[in-house]
């Protein structure tokens, strides 16, 4: 289960509108299963089928939430034109266990959007509260 | 020896490298991750020579990736 502050939820359906059609994407700053604030990450890939973090900002992304006492504790991404769930790609490359891997699809009249966990090439969607905030 | 490894106090009775910290710390693939040391990024060819030094603060992150 992870809890995602509504402004937080919002703020991935925005971060994914305004980088359509290439794909957006971020880490989840909080605690165990519960986010407190998203990262808005460049995608070095500026593509609208794939994204790739820049490793220098993933590094200063990390540090900050160290200092806060806080944990990357997920990823996001937007699925342009394809649904919200993981790709082949996004799970060949889903190194980090650790991680809840969150998807926005902008494929239907709204965005939809779904956490997983994936590990050793499993995927397991996650259930996802939406809590004030 | 006495290191940080993301952030956490270790202490490691030996010398390493990066590449047998990695196996410590469970990393299956090396090249999935990007490491720093005191700061530094460290080439992932110099991941097998590149000692750990007593008081070195060791950081690594996964890469970060997917599609559509």
């Amino acid at each position: 289960m992870i809890k995602i502050p509504k402004s937080v939820y919002k703020e991935l359906e925005e971060h994914s509108l305004e980088s359509n059609p290439i794909e957006a994407c971020g880490y989840l700053a909080g605690e165990v299963g519960e986010v407190k604030y998203a990262i808005k990450m460049t995608n070095v890939d500026n593509s609208p089928e794939h994204f790739s973090f820049d490793p220098k900002e993933q590094f200063e992304a990390f540090k900050k939430v160290q200092k806060e006492g806080l944990r990357l504790i997920g990823v996001y991404h937007s699925h342009p034109s394809t649904p919200s769930r993981p790709s082949k790609e996004d799970i060949k490359l889903a190194y980090d266990a650790s991680m809840s891997y969150i998807i926005i699809s902008l494929c239907e009249e709204k965005p939809v959007i779904n956490s997983f966990k994936i590990v050793d090439g499993i995927v397991t969607k996650e259930d996802m509260e939406v809590c004030d905030g | 020896m006495n290191i940080k490894i993301n952030g956490e106090n270790r202490e490691i009775e030996k010398e390493i490298t990066i590449t047998e910290l990695l196996v410590l710390e469970k990393v299956k693939m090396p090249e999935t991750v990007s490491v720093q040391v005191n700061d530094e990024f460290i080439d992932q060819d110099s991941y097998e020579n590149t000692k750990i030094k007593d008081g070195d603060d060791i950081n690594f992150l996964y890469f970060m990736g997917g599609g559509a």
